[in-house]
């Protein structure tokens, strides 16, 4: 009786050359496409961040990154500094500056919420607000983004210094929906107090740590002419 | 000399097709790739791009794992599968970036999760490593579009109910209820089961009656 016939053996140099070939053409194809790709990304990027800024500094009609330098003065970006040095001037359409945009982050009830607010020097207010990336909870936390009672917060929200100028003379805080008194406090969103109050929370943050930074240099950003974000370098 | 036994014919590539929509269906009948369907089904929108990107990555990973069939030894076939698949997702992922960085952002990682979508490589094993590039296209145009189908039913569903609106046009006036929870996860559920109970039934009444002939599909 003869044995049950085995498949043949598979050489080693076979699997090598599948994978490797396979690999090579597969690798090559990703990256013939991400160049193909990466330009209109890249713009993409850029106006989705340029009409963000416009958005956020009511009257501007261009913008321009600036970079925090390491002796604090703010200088034209050019090249690619993290949310936490980079800053966006913007100007009226006859070139006068008319404000700043600033992109912050912080945790929100699921995952990180990143935030472009503006900021009106004359004002010494948040005049703005736009959810750049949010994961909130559909149809609750992700009211901070649609919610038109919210948003009006952002309409005039003080985050004026202290007379020594190191700190907010206010801290910003979210309260409870209908409880807001006072023009630095965020009127909350019921069935979405976490994501509300992370708000609240990123603001604060970052305007503690950029309006003592920037109130003293704001004539930085008055002289170049103004470029376009996407001419800048990307966030 | 030996009678030859007739060989019956093979489905042909217009059958292979048609199975993905109704009798095969991913969704409805097999109930794969419940991850996406039930993530990102929240919009009509959402659903029908996530359906596309699917379908797009199904026809063409189908098409490569059938012409390279012959040549991948059987050890090291699954590898050579994930590589193809991994390879037309990224390729998927920055095309949608350069479309819509809105769309890119409603759908999330689920993009680069379509990489383990087990309809993708189920239908890999199961049908491109054995059968032609035409069959393949067709098996895979079938099943993308079953599959796109499907998330696009339940989409429109969750979108009506839980924001009053189909692809984004409003649908009722300002004194429209939204039904939040068909826009939650839970809504997701809901949904599914009831597109379940709908195709079940569609089914049934399509089958054929015992005293008339043998029973299909019985499981």
């Amino acid at each position: 009786m003869s044995a049950p016939l085995a498949p043949p053996p598979v050489q080693a140099g076979a699997m090598y050359r599948a994978l490797v070939g396979i690999g090579a053409v597969c690798g090559l194809a990703v990256v013939l496409v991400f160049q193909a790709t990466a330009p209109v990304i890249a713009r993409n990027r850029a106006e989705a961040l340029e009409r963000a800024i416009l958005d956020v500094v009511p009257g501007a009609a261009t913008s321009r990154a600036y970079e925090l330098a390491e002796d604090g003065t703010f200088a034209p970006a050019t090249g690619e500094a993290g949310h936490d040095r980079r800053v966006y001037a913007a100007y009226d359409a006859d070139g006068a500056f008319v404000g700043l945009a600033i992109d912050c982050r912080g945790m929100g009830y699921q995952d990180t919420i990143a935030v472009l607010w503006g900021y009106s020097p004359a004002a010494q207010a948040i005049v703005g607000l736009r959810v750049l990336e949010s994961r909130e909870t559909p149809g609750l936390g992700d009211r901070i983004e649609t919610d038109p009672a919210f948003r009006a917060n952002f309409e005039r929200l003080d985050v004026a210094l202290d007379d020594a100028g190191q700190s907010l003379a206010h801290p910003v805080e979210t309260v409870a929906h209908g409880k807001k008194e006072s023009p630095w406090q965020v009127d909350g969103i019921t069935g979405a107090t976490i994501s509300s109050k992370a708000i609240g929370k990123i603001l604060d943050e970052s305007a503690s740590y950029w309006l003592p930074k920037l109130r003293p240099r704001l004539a930085d950003f008055a002289s170049p002419p103004p470029v376009p974000v996407a001419e800048g370098g990307e966030r | 000399m030996s009678a030859r036994l007739p060989v019956a014919p093979g489905p042909s590539p217009t059958d292979e097709f048609l199975k993905g929509l109704w009798r095969e269906n991913p969704v409805f009948v097999q109930v794969l790739g419940m991850c996406p369907v039930l993530a990102v089904s929240n919009t009509a929108r959402n659903a029908l791009a996530m359906g596309l990107a699917t379908l797009f990555v199904l026809v063409a990973s189908n098409a490569t794992i059938s012409m390279i069939r012959k040549l991948v030894p059987k050890p090291v076939r699954i590898a050579t599968y994930i590589l193809v698949i991994a390879s037309f997702v990224t390729i998927v992922d920055y095309a949608i970036q350069a479309i819509s960085l809105e769309l890119h952002k409603a759908l999330g990682a689920f993009i680069s999760l379509i990489v383990v979508n087990c309809i993708i490589l189920g239908r890999a094993e199961a049908f491109a490593s054995k059968h032609g590039v035409v069959a393949s296209v067709a098996d895979g145009l079938g099943m993308g579009l079953g599959f796109a189908l499907a998330l696009s039913c339940l989409g429109a569903v969750r979108e009506i109910l839980g924001s009053g609106s189909l692809f984004g046009v409003a649908l009722f006036g300002p004194g429209f209820q939204e039904w939040v929870v068909m826009i939650l996860p839970s809504g997701g559920f809901f949904t599914l089961a009831g597109w379940l109970l709908v195709f079940a039934a569609l089914k049934r009444r399509r089958a054929p009656r015992p005293n008339r002939g043998p029973v299909e599909n019985a499981a």
